[in-house]
């Protein structure tokens, strides 16, 4: 697990993002979850997405914060290294 | 009391078997065309991806697709827009909280359920999804409405099995005439052609071993299971014609009782449901002489449809014979939940094409059952008394519930 990198982690969220439905051109580092129209359940799924890919577990309190797309890549990342 | 609210159709549709759309209903099974195959009315045409965005398909059972699908079709034909999340809301006649929503189905959204346990053996109580639970609520398809088009006020599903779409007619109909709606969007949906479903209906012994649906004829073993949904959009009269709606027709009366007999079995001597067939003819100022056409329950068990036909009997007197009866399940099987809403669409169609559709598949009659179930091909249908013409819709069901609807079709 050690060998995960930040890229990596990006291109799986982003591949999780758009199988909730947002156009994956749309879903950029910087474009926040509400204007993805990614709410409180999609953010559930993909905590159980990274779990079985990265073994990070992800609560609903670490969720809350996340505001943008980046901010989730970055919280798994630094949980994964 | 008082004179009671009248209640107008002025929209239907339908996901059936048969077609995407309320007209294929009436034109393929007007033809004698039937939509089962391999023993189950699937929706073969119904593809989500032409109606929904990949998150609302998604986020919504089949069951809440084909609700969703069916009322966007009611709603255009009523003449509302489309979508709230479209920008349709502005065209809303009526203040959004005057607007209720209530949509039946049986089972609800048994193939999430059974995904999800399917998950939950494999890899744990964890990965259960989020979209469990709001996927296979019973109450899933009316809140799917009611979402999309912004209906906000009473809004729930309705649980009477076979009923059910019938119920929440019925429903709409008393919450307009109490005054607390001007309008209502009413149905029923089911998505049950599952392993799981046919598994357990097979456990019954409910289901046709031959796979066919041929109700009332003395070789019927059995209904078959099918899919689909059927929408209605309910007006308060006044209201409608203000507006200057299209009014397509009218659900007259109303009447629904209860067997407390059996838990699957109905009541054989059909007193019961011939009180709720009684009951929405008062309701609707009507008499048997004044019936046109009786759209049955008929779902091709033995039981019902003898039954159905003492419940006729009792009900209709003398004129029983002389009304054509005939079964929409006969095209399309039995779609449980959503069979008394897409029943009620079919009849106001006969009603308002003149024409109405045979019992496919009666060939060899039981002696047993002798009123005249419309064998062979559609008939013109013939008012009587002058006036719109007028049809009783029944629907029954396990747990004995017993429902009939009058509905008038236009001038």
């Amino acid at each position: 697990m050690a060998t995960v990198t930040r890229e990596q982690v990006q291109e799986r969220v982003i591949e999780a993002l758009a199988s909730f439905g947002p156009e994956i051109s749309s879903i950029t580092p910087e474009a926040t979850f509400e204007q993805l129209d990614i709410d409180s359940l999609d953010l559930v799924e993909l905590a159980q997405i990274v779990e079985d890919e990265y073994g990070v577990v992800l609560k609903g309190e670490d969720m809350k914060e996340l505001k943008t797309v980046d901010d989730a890549v970055e919280l798994i990342a630094s949980r994964a290294a | 009391m008082p004179d009671k609210r009248r209640i107008v159709i002025t929209g239907i549709g339908a996901v059936t078997p048969l077609g995407v759309g309320a007209r294929p209903l009436h034109e393929e099974w007007a033809a004698g065309v039937c939509g089962i195959e391999d023993g189950a009315g699937r929706c073969s045409a119904f593809d989500p991806s032409e109606f929904l965005s990949v998150k609302e398909a998604r986020r919504l059972d089949r069951v809440s697709q084909f609700a969703v699908v069916a009322a966007d079709e009611a709603l255009a034909q009523a003449g509302w827009g489309g979508p709230a999340t479209n920008g349709g809301a502005a065209e809303r006649p009526y203040d959004p909280f005057r607007v209720g929503c209530v949509i039946a189905t049986g089972i609800g959204g048994i193939a999430t359920v059974e995904a999800n346990h399917d998950l939950m053996r494999e890899k744990g109580a964890a990965r259960v999804s989020p979209l469990g639970v709001p996927m296979y609520m019973p109450n899933a398809p009316a809140a799917a409405v009611s979402m999309r088009h912004g209906l906000q006020g009473q809004m729930y599903g309705v649980v009477s099995a076979c009923s059910g779409g019938a119920h929440a007619i019925g429903s709409a109909v008393r919450m307009i005439q109490y005054g607390d709606a001007d309008a209502v969007v009413a149905g029923g949906a089911e998505a049950t052609l599952t392993e799981f479903g046919f598994a357990c209906f097979n456990a019954l012994q409910a289901l046709s071993p031959t796979g066919s649906s041929r109700p009332f004829d003395l070789r019927r073993d059995g209904f078959v299971m099918g899919e689909g949904a059927g929408v209605l959009v309910l007006e308060e009269a006044e209201a409608a014609r203000a507006r200057g709606a299209t009014i397509l027709g009218e659900v007259a009366g109303y009447g629904s009782t209860s067997d407390a007999h059996h838990l699957t079995a109905p009541e054989p001597t059909g007193r019961p449901a011939s009180r709720a067939i009684g009951m929405a003819l008062a309701d609707a100022g009507v008499s048997a002489a004044d019936l046109a056409y009786v759209n049955a329950h008929g779902t091709s068990t033995q039981l019902n449809d003898a039954a159905e036909t003492a419940a006729l009997k009792l009900a209709l007197g003398e004129r029983a014979g002389d009304i054509p009866v005939s079964s929409t399940k006969s095209a399309i099987g039995h779609l449980l939940g959503a069979a008394g809403a897409v029943e009620a669409v079919a009849t106001l169609q006969a009603l308002n094409e003149r024409l109405i559709p045979p019992t496919l598949g009666y060939e060899v009659p039981d002696p047993e059952l002798d009123l005249d179930y419309v064998p062979g091909q559609a008939r013109p249908l013939q008012p009587v008394n002058g006036g719109p013409p007028v049809a009783v819709s029944n629907s029954f069901a396990f747990g004995g519930h017993n429902v009939a609807l009058v509905i008038r079709g236009a001038g």
